[in-house]
């Protein structure tokens, strides 16, 4: 892979290093992403996929390396490298106690979109995720699969080059697995926007990516298409490939403070309803 | 399919910061905790129940003795120690709020946005300190019950504007500590060494002249006790430290909490 800075690249990392005290979460890794490109970022538990997700998305800095994306770089210039990508988080990011339309709202202003645009765009996004219906409705009363299409339309909103979706379609049934995948596909085609993605699904990465980078122990394995990887391993399927390259042991990763919260959110959550 | 209509708008993509941003951000966060506020009925009418409490069990339990020890009427002293109660306890907790922003997940959605996260700290600050002042102005309704009545009407609307300044310092303050907590699991420490003693050390229940030494020094460090004092000069002309003094000292502890809550809230990783 070519690591050159080209205008066809939306994202160029280069030698990008992240340590927490003595541990090196992510080691030296150089990749690209190029413009209008479905790009699936795999690897096992506490691999360093979170942490290079965060540092791509300006909520950690790194210790060493550049990270280009839109033209902009994510240290010198975060806000412009803010404005170019949406997010949707592992975990949920809605305000329970704002509707649908008021949390797509309070995005619009964050990202100082023009009032006479959100008018047009969120009732266009919403429909498009099938919850204009429901554009009144508190989030706290919205299911696990209706919060995740309430969070891509609102990554979408402000116009982004690039959306990254981490693990977005865990816990999601395959029914609205698929409903979302043919979403984004379209979006992809149509507006050209680059996605990138986290899953532990490999057969989704199989289907969906049209490149795939692998990382396991801060750094990256292997890269290329499903077919390529699937023949440097010899193996029938990207699952096989993926193993093949990281092994089979189950990796154990300490629970934060972050990961506990996280734990007992769910279980309120869970305890609401 | 959305239809693009980047074309409309210049700042399509990465767009040129707009002078307006930190003043729309402000105005959001803002919006945000009012609506929030309004929608949780449990939580207003729950924020109610200790001040009256309090007002009720003190004022009607003491208020005999009180008088008996020639301080006058218990509830003209009380009122504007329970309205201090009510915004301390409404404004800390806004603040803490953010714990659970995180927990749920909400305070990455404005990490990741191109605002500085001093609008978003301030703007989340102010709605809080809002939030908290309505609250003290209900508790102030509340204690008219009873037979409260402030001594000079006109001066009423300044005492709002000291509640909120006085909000704004302990909004300030939980967004302080909940910038350094990870998860909720120093509530109670909060509660008990931080929350209690600023509330009872201020001077909110019982007069705070005729206390030994080592305890009077320690109510002077409480800024709560300046606000009791500025609610208690404006509306029942009971001063003790002056009006002066306790806008110098609540305006300089708010400034100071106010920096401080800014900076341990852009060291906050999610």
């Amino acid at each position: 892979m070519t690591h050159d800075a080209t205008a066809e690249n939306i994202i160029s990392v280069t030698g990008l290093v992240k340590k927490f005290g003595d541990f090196t979460a992510v080691d030296d890794i150089s990749f690209s992403v190029k413009k209008g490109e479905i790009f699936a970022f795999l690897g096992p538990n506490g691999a360093g996929k979170s942490t290079t997700i965060k540092m791509l998305t300006t909520l950690l800095a790194p210790t060493a390396g550049t990270i280009t994306m839109n033209g902009h770089s994510t240290t010198a210039e975060p806000d412009a490298v803010r404005r170019s990508f949406g997010i949707v988080f592992q975990d949920p990011s809605l305000d329970d106690e704002l509707t649908a339309y008021e949390n797509m709202e309070f995005h619009g202003y964050l990202y100082d979109v023009p009032a006479d645009v959100m008018k047009e765009r969120i009732p266009e996004l919403l429909r498009f995720v099938e919850l204009w219906d429901r554009r009144g409705s508190l989030v706290k009363e919205f299911s696990g699969g209706m919060r995740r299409r309430l969070e891509i339309a609102r990554g979408l909103l402000h116009h982004p080059k690039v959306i990254f979706l981490d693990e977005p379609t865990l816990g999601l049934d395959p029914q609205t697995r698929n409903h979302m995948w043919s979403y984004l596909q379209n979006l992809n085609k149509t507006e050209g926007i680059t996605v990138f993605f986290t899953t532990h699904y490999m057969e989704e990465a199989e289907r969906i990516a049209e490149r795939i980078a692998i990382i396991d122990h801060g750094k990256i394995i292997a890269s290329g298409t499903s077919d390529d990887l699937k023949k440097q391993t010899n193996k029938p399927s990207l699952e096989d490939a993926f193993l093949e390259l990281t092994g089979k042991v189950i990796r154990e990763e300490e629970s934060n403070a972050q990961d506990r919260m996280r734990q007992m959110g769910r279980m309120w959550r869970g305890g609401k309803k | 399919m959305p239809k693009t209509v980047c074309a409309k708008w210049a700042g399509c993509g990465a767009a040129a910061k707009n002078k307006n941003t930190d003043m729309k951000t402000v105005y959001i966060m803002w919006l945000r905790q009012i609506k929030r506020y309004l929608r949780s009925r449990s939580r207003i009418v729950g924020a109610l129940g200790q001040p009256i409490l309090f007002l009720v069990a003190l004022g009607y339990g003491l208020g005999a003795t009180f008088q008996k020890a020639g301080e006058g009427n218990y509830f003209t002293f009380l009122g504007p120690g329970i309205i201090g109660m009510s915004i301390i306890f409404t404004a800390i907790f806004s603040g803490i709020e953010i714990i659970w922003d995180r927990q749920f997940g909400f305070l990455k959605e404005t990490l990741v946005a191109p605002v500085s996260r001093f609008s978003i700290m301030m703007g989340r600050t102010l709605g809080g300190a809002t939030v908290a002042t309505i609250q003290g102005i209900i508790v102030f309704l509340i204690v008219l019950i009873p037979g409260f009545r402030p001594f000079n009407w006109a001066l009423v609307p300044v005492a709002i504007l000291f509640m909120l300044l006085v909000a704004l310092l302990f909004t300030a303050l939980g967004t302080m500590i909940a910038s350094l907590l990870e998860d909720m699991q120093g509530f109670q420490l909060i509660m008990n060494f931080i929350v209690m003693p600023l509330f009872f050390l201020s001077g909110a229940l019982f007069p705070l002249e005729g206390l030994p030494a080592a305890l009077s020094a320690i109510t002077k460090f409480d800024p709560l006790t300046y606000g009791i004092d500025a609610f208690r000069t404006l509306l029942v002309n009971l001063p003790v430290i002056g009006i002066g003094p306790d806008l110098a000292v609540l305006a300089t502890v708010t400034a100071v909490f106010l920096i401080l809550g800014s900076y341990f809230f852009s060291k906050i990783q999610v």
